[in-house]
């Protein structure tokens, strides 16, 4: 495990078992009356693509959320390598977040002010990484993303496809054993969603990347090895959605 | 699949035999239903009984005369309006996928119609992830990439349909049993 533990270290889990990679135990959550999640388990297994899909609204971005420790459920647990993310303080899950895990979501939120090649650099900065070192990695990334070129430029510069290219690799630069996709290519046009998709796809698997893909869409789903469907808060057996909630 | 214009479109490059046209076929549209032989030849006789292609000539490559045949003027024409002509936007709802479905909600009810649409679902993600993995080889050709879309666009189609439609014929199950 690469250092998650560097401003407070992951509390283990007791008693230590044969656990999955990264799991979702029970996990509930609502935002004020309103819930988001009503007792989601599941287990994602190293090196995996799987994909969540459901219905607007059903909670799957608060699933994602919640495992990859940008928010804490309300009851539940998560466990990364035996590990509570739910339960680690902020500190850990951020360090988590800058070493083990890599976020991508629907919109790039590039940094505006900053060039291609700084912000794919950003998260190796952050991690202490030297600022020479940072860049050339950086530069390495986006040139496996086909968009070297871009390197100088502002986010302001590019198109949604070159934008989103560039937060792939920042989202991959510092190669998180995790990556979580919210939406990845939900603002794009079809075909340049789909080669953003390709890249991610093929360098994830590459890295031996496991990647979580939150997505509504049935065809960004066909990249994943695996699917759960959400429905109202809970994972649908069935993977019906709605329909089998109201027959 | 219209056979007929596929062989004409076939021939629109230059005059072929029978043998030359199953080949060109097997090549250009390698995930098309399989044509055989049989099919090119009885084709090609309703095109030349139709004045759409004529005999342009045999030749003999170590075995028995081959005719080969070239589309005629008409042909053209006729491949030229078959392909300026929109298809029927809907064209799979006489299809097995909607009578199973219609029939299974209407003669088994809700529980086995939704066993029955869980099932099918399933196949239908393994099929796309399928397609998903042929487009995204590294060896794929740009035909192969078209032909998995054509078949990704479907399936999708028919996810959000099962879906949609589950809803709807539930609704409709409560509303007779009602009665």
């Amino acid at each position: 495990m690469k250092a998650p533990q560097k401003d407070a270290p992951l509390r283990s889990t007791s008693p230590p078992g044969p656990r999955g990679f990264l799991q979702a135990r029970g996990l509930v959550r609502s935002y004020g009356h309103t819930p988001a999640l009503r007792g989601v388990t599941l287990d994602v297994r190293e090196g995996e693509i799987l994909a969540v899909t459901g219905p607007s609204g059903c909670g799957k971005s608060t699933l994602l959320h919640c495992l990859a420790g940008i928010l804490r459920p309300d009851a539940g647990e998560v466990v990364y390598r035996d590990h509570r993310i739910d339960t680690a303080s902020e500190g850990a899950r951020a360090a988590l977040r800058r070493t083990e895990f890599g976020v991508l979501f629907q919109f790039g939120q590039l940094v505006a002010e900053l060039t291609a090649v700084e912000n794919v650099a950003l998260p190796l900065l952050l991690a202490g990484t030297g600022r020479r070192e940072a860049r050339t990695a950086a530069l390495s990334w986006l040139d496996r993303l086909g968009v070297a070129e871009l390197a100088d430029q502002r986010p302001g510069e590019m198109s949604g496809g070159q934008q989103q290219r560039c937060a792939v690799a920042r989202a991959l630069v510092t190669e998180p054993r995790v990556l979580f996709c919210d939406e990845p290519t939900g603002s794009l046009d079809s075909l340049t969603g789909e080669q953003v998709l390709g890249h991610l796809v093929r360098l994830a698997r590459d890295q031996r990347t496991t990647v979580l893909l939150v997505t509504h869409d049935p065809r960004v789903a066909g990249y994943a090895d695996r699917e759960i469907v959400l429905r109202d808060g809970v994972v649908d057996p069935t993977g019906l959605g709605a329909a089998a909630a109201r027959a | 699949m219209s056979t007929p214009h596929v062989v004409m479109g076939l021939l629109a490059s230059g005059p072929k035999h029978g043998y030359d046209l199953k080949r060109a076929h097997d090549v250009r549209l390698p995930r098309a239903k399989p044509l055989a032989f049989g099919q090119v030849y009885a084709t090609l006789g309703r095109l030349l009984r139709d004045g759409l292609v004529v005999a342009a000539g045999q030749d003999r490559d170590g075995g028995p005369d081959r005719t080969a045949y070239t589309l005629t003027d008409s042909g053209l024409a006729a491949l030229m309006t078959w392909m300026r002509t929109v298809e029927p936007p809907m064209p799979h709802l006489g299809g097995t996928l909607l009578t199973k479905v219609v029939v299974t909600l209407l003669v088994a009810g809700v529980d086995q119609a939704r066993g029955f649409l869980a099932a099918q679902r399933e196949a239908h993600v393994a099929r796309l992830r399928e397609l998903t993995a042929v487009k995204t080889d590294p060896e794929a050709t740009l035909g192969d990439v078209i032909a998995a879309d054509y078949g990704i666009a479907h399936l999708d189609a028919d996810l959000r349909w099962l879906t949609t439609t589950l809803d709807r014929v539930a609704d409709l199950h409560r509303e007779v049993t009602a009665e």
